[in-house]
């Protein structure tokens, strides 16, 4: 989930030509990478076939979630082999890192990894077909040209439609990719405009695409109970009674292995619908060990981080300058704290996974981001070779992260396995709910110092986030050295604490990002008020003439391109120059995150008893000199602005005796219809490499909020989710 | 106990007990996948089906109150005028992200726009308030439903 940690590999995949008959098969030897083959002749993948009748299947390596690769991916093979989109057919990879390489669905990378060797694909077979036409009428190569599934040969008026040149097109040897020469985005008749997803008439219709559809011959249902303190053991369960219920076949105990990320321990209930095996599950009765885990709570989460917050760190990450002399220095202080909660993924469809075991091979349907992990994993728990393992990747209902762990994956392989038939394991919303990889809690103690001028010349973050006994910060808990406003201060300072809780979390959309955002944007804002700064220029001024700070591809952050994004914002939402009504007011914020630029303006109301009114939010994103799919852009940004809202105003997980409280949508509220405001997008384009869309837009979007509810108030939201009765007048 | 049922406009024969939600007869037992499940507390909106044309979460709904009440799944919208009509702008405006709420979504849709032809934007806000859609795509939602009833998409 690195940024950028792998957009400048340059990976030299080698396109060849796919023995075999069907028309023009296009495939790769992944080449140059450990987890390829290196031997040849190497297995080649076949990501794009010519059929006779001129249809172009497509292969999408990646799993869709709802981030739109499966049409994004496959759009710049089809524009620049010059395809006609209409007839281009995509299909869904299995996963195999042999012929695909990495397939996962995370950090926002597949189109920055993908743009290159993608446009080479395409590009290569619209060179063997253009060899093919101009061979057969006996003319030059270069004096064709293609129109959408068509190459043209002008002089003469002759054309032929793909399809038909596919066969002697496949007889041919395949250019040197790196030699040919891309199309000029102004040619572009694909990339670039607004194209529905490729699974559309699919989904409105009700198709079964998601992995809770999966139905195989012979199917079980199992639901599987695990402990409400994570990874308690069974101290006994009521077998006999569940097994005594209608429909059911098995019931059985769990010991699990691994950890909560593989098989954690449980109570198995198989039975002839899903139905009847939750009605059984109702009867095990089921008693927990008792664990150390049942000491957590979410007050005493908060009184360590108060503890923690009164001491010294437990370490200093980062001191440029002096910031103890810039503070007594400075002509104003302000200090103030900063707390989020733990939330959760919530994706719509709840974890779900379907498996077969037969003769010694497992078949797993998996509604999953990162398939190849899972296979693993299954390998490991279940003590089978990865080989004798097969895993569709099945469209899934929201990714958001959650679905790079696997562990339904595990669950739903051992039951099949246990239960000596198919089964379809799908999890309860309150199973989902309290079963996750959260989001983690924290807290940031600010110090700032302004000077006469009102620059900030001082600045101290004391971070203190949930992680292990000995000091190391949890899964996506952890702050980078270079995170925002470093290196944009003259003296800098980072501490961390890091409190000993051991609640499962992972990474949720923008990990990181998401949260510490609304710490550092929050701040910065107070700091523009104490300067009584407009916080648009205030935030310029802080970008100050800077360029590209770091190294591009691991900390580089380009202040020009976020200035590019901070102006466009004031500009399209009035920043300033809107008369507001009495608590109705602007905020700004901006974040860089998986390579995304990103600004945004939020405009509230609050009404008097605090109630929040969303009336529109402005987004300005930099990300790069190319979008894709503008329909599934727009839509990936709308989408992600509106999470970051919703969490902000609405969701929390918290614990109690080691437990997780809220169970479903009415515990752990998700934004409505009539809570989203519109949400007006904005793409600054810049000459840089195109880059991904499902995170990035996030981040920015609580800050404003809250920034804004001060314009509004002037009541200063440093805890999520806001408390409107903060806000109330009186 | 054995039931017989109208979804779809077949006539279908279940033996199941009485409190099974309608939502897992569709899914389990006949094998109709278009509803989907998401909260199994009439929260979110993922299972809805009309009954006799009326947006019910099936979810909630035991398979012993459905009555001789006709069931209608996104599997059939289409065959209706207004239906059709809402699955089309749903594909021209790209309104899915993952496309797991959207059966539901349309359903709600659906039953809204045979009650009030041409709502305006709180009413299309209330009758589509009790569907979440976890990847928020309501801002599409409001403009195919508006482009559905022949209104232009921007309020
Ligand atoms: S599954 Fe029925 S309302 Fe959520
Ligand atoms: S499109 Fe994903 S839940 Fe609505």
């Amino acid at each position: 989930m690195a940024d950028g940690a792998q957009t400048g590999a340059s990976r030299r995949d080698v396109i060849q030509l796919v023995a075999g008959g069907g028309g023009l098969v296009l495939g790769f030897a992944l080449a140059g990478k450990g987890e390829a083959a290196q031997s040849a002749p190497a297995k080649l993948n076949t990501y794009v076939t010519v059929r006779p009748d001129g249809w172009v299947e497509v292969v999408s390596k990646n799993p869709e979630v709802g981030q739109g690769v499966k049409t994004s991916m496959p759009m710049i093979i089809a524009e620049e082999m010059d395809a006609d989109w209409n007839k281009v057919r995509t299909l869904q990879a299995v996963s195999d890192p042999v012929l695909f390489g990495r397939q996962f669905a995370g950090g926002s990378l597949s189109i920055p990894l993908h743009w290159d060797e993608l446009r080479r694909v395409g590009a290569t077979a619209r060179a063997l077909l253009i060899a093919a036409a101009a061979k057969s009428w006996g003319v030059e190569p270069s004096a064709c040209t293609t129109e959408p599934g068509r190459v043209i040969h002008k002089a003469s008026g002759r054309s032929a439609d793909y399809g038909s040149l596919a066969a002697a097109a496949g007889g041919l040897t395949a250019p040197d990719p790196q030699t040919l020469k891309l199309k000029e985005p102004a040619d572009y008749r694909i990339v670039g405009r607004f194209t529905p997803q490729v699974d559309t008439p699919a989904i409105v219709s009700g198709k079964p695409l998601f992995g809770i559809d999966v139905v195989l011959p012979g199917m079980l249902f199992a639901t599987f109970e695990k402990a409400p303190v994570f990874g308690a053991g069974v101290e006994s369960a009521d077998l006999d009674a569940a097994r005594a219920m209608k429909g059911v076949r098995k019931a059985f105990l769990v010991e699990g292995s691994g950890g909560l990320e593989a098989l954690a321990p449980g109570v198995a209930v198989v039975a002839d619908s899903w139905w009847r095996a939750l009605k059984a599950r109702e009867k095990l009765n089921t008693r927990w060990k008792a664990s150390e885990a049942s000491q957590m709570s979410s007050r005493r989460f908060e009184e360590m981080a108060a503890g923690s917050a009164r001491s010294a760190a437990d370490k200093v990450v980062r001191h440029d300058g002096d910031v103890d002399a810039a503070l007594k220095s400075a002509s104003k202080t302000i200090e103030a704290e900063y707390a989020y909660p733990y939330i959760s993924h919530a994706n719509l469809e709840p974890q779900n996974c379907t498996a077969r075991f037969q003769n010694g091979k497992m078949e797993i349907w998996a509604p999953t981001q990162n398939p190849e992990p899972g296979r693993q994993l299954v390998a490991k728990t279940l003590g089978l070779k990865p080989e004798d393992i097969t895993v569709h990747i099945i469209r899934a209902g929201g990714g958001f992260g959650r679905r790079l762990s696997n562990e339904y994956m595990v669950e739903a392989a051992w039951i099949a396995r246990e239960a000596g038939a198919p089964v379809k394991l799908i999890w309860t919303r309150e199973d989902d709910m309290r079963h996750g990889f959260y989001r983690p809690a924290g807290w940031h103690r600010f110090k700032g110092g302004l000077d006469a001028q009102g620059r900030i010349i001082a600045w101290e973050d004391h971070f203190i986030t949930p992680g292990s006994r000995d000091g190391q910060p949890g899964r996506s808990a952890a702050m980078a050295a270079t995170e925002f406003p470093a290196r944009f201060t003259p003296n800098f300072r980072y501490n961390l604490s890091v409190l000993p809780i051991s609640v499962p979390t992972g990474p949720l959309r923008a990990p990181g990002s998401n949260a510490i955002s609304f710490a550092v944007q929050g701040f910065i804002d107070e700091l523009a008020h104490a300067a009584g700064a407009d916080p648009v220029d205030f935030r310029l001024k802080l970008l100050g003439d800077f360029g590209l700070v770091g190294t591009p591809g691991r900390d580089g952050y380009d202040a020009a391109r976020m200035r590019g994004v901070l102006k466009k914002v004031a500009e399209v939402s009035g920043w300033g120059r809107t008369k507001m009504a009495p608590r109705q007011g602007q905020g700004v914020a901006f974040h860089f995150s998986h390579m995304g630029y990103f600004a945004q303006v939020v405009q509230v109301r609050v009404a008097e008893d605090g109630q929040i009114k969303v009336e529109k939010v402005w987004v300005a994103g930099d990300v790069g000199r190319q979008i894709v799919n503008p329909s599934g852009a727009i839509q990936q940004v709308q989408g992600s602005v509106l999470d970051g809202l919703s969490g902000a105003l609405g969701q929390e997980i918290t614990l109690e005796n080691g437990a997780v409280v809220q169970g479903n949508f009415d515990s752990y509220r998700l934004m409505r219809i009539n809570e989203a405001p519109p949400v007006d997008v904005h793409f600054v384009l810049s000459d840089n490499p195109p880059t991904g869309l499902g995170e990035p837009a996030l981040p920015p979007a609580p800050p404003a909020l809250c920034n804004a509810i001060f314009a509004a108030t002037g009541k200063r939201i440093r805890r999520l989710p806001v408390d409107p009765a903060l806000l109330a007048v009186g | 106990m054995a039931y017989t049922l109208s979804v779809n406009g077949r006539t279908r024969r279940v033996d199941v007990e009485p409190d099974t939600p309608l939502l897992w007869v569709l899914r389990d037992t006949l094998g109709i996948l278009g509803p989907k499940f998401g909260c199994g507390i009439a929260q979110c909106g993922a299972c809805t089906v009309h009954i006799d044309g009326a947006p019910v979460r099936s979810c909630a709904l035991p398979i012993d109150a459905v009555g001789k009440g006709r069931v209608t799944t996104i599997e059939a919208i289409g065959d209706n005028e207004v239906g059709a009509r809402v699955q089309k702008a749903w594909s021209e405006l790209d309104v899915a992200q993952c496309g797991y709420c959207q059966p539901g979504q349309i359903m709600s849709a659906t039953a809204l726009l045979a009650a009030n032809p041409r709502p305006n934007a709180e009413e299309i806000d209330a009758a589509m308030a009790g569907n979440i859609c976890r990847c928020a795509t309501y801002i599409r939602i409001r403009a195919a439903v508006r482009r559905a009833s022949g209104q232009p998409e921007e309020a």
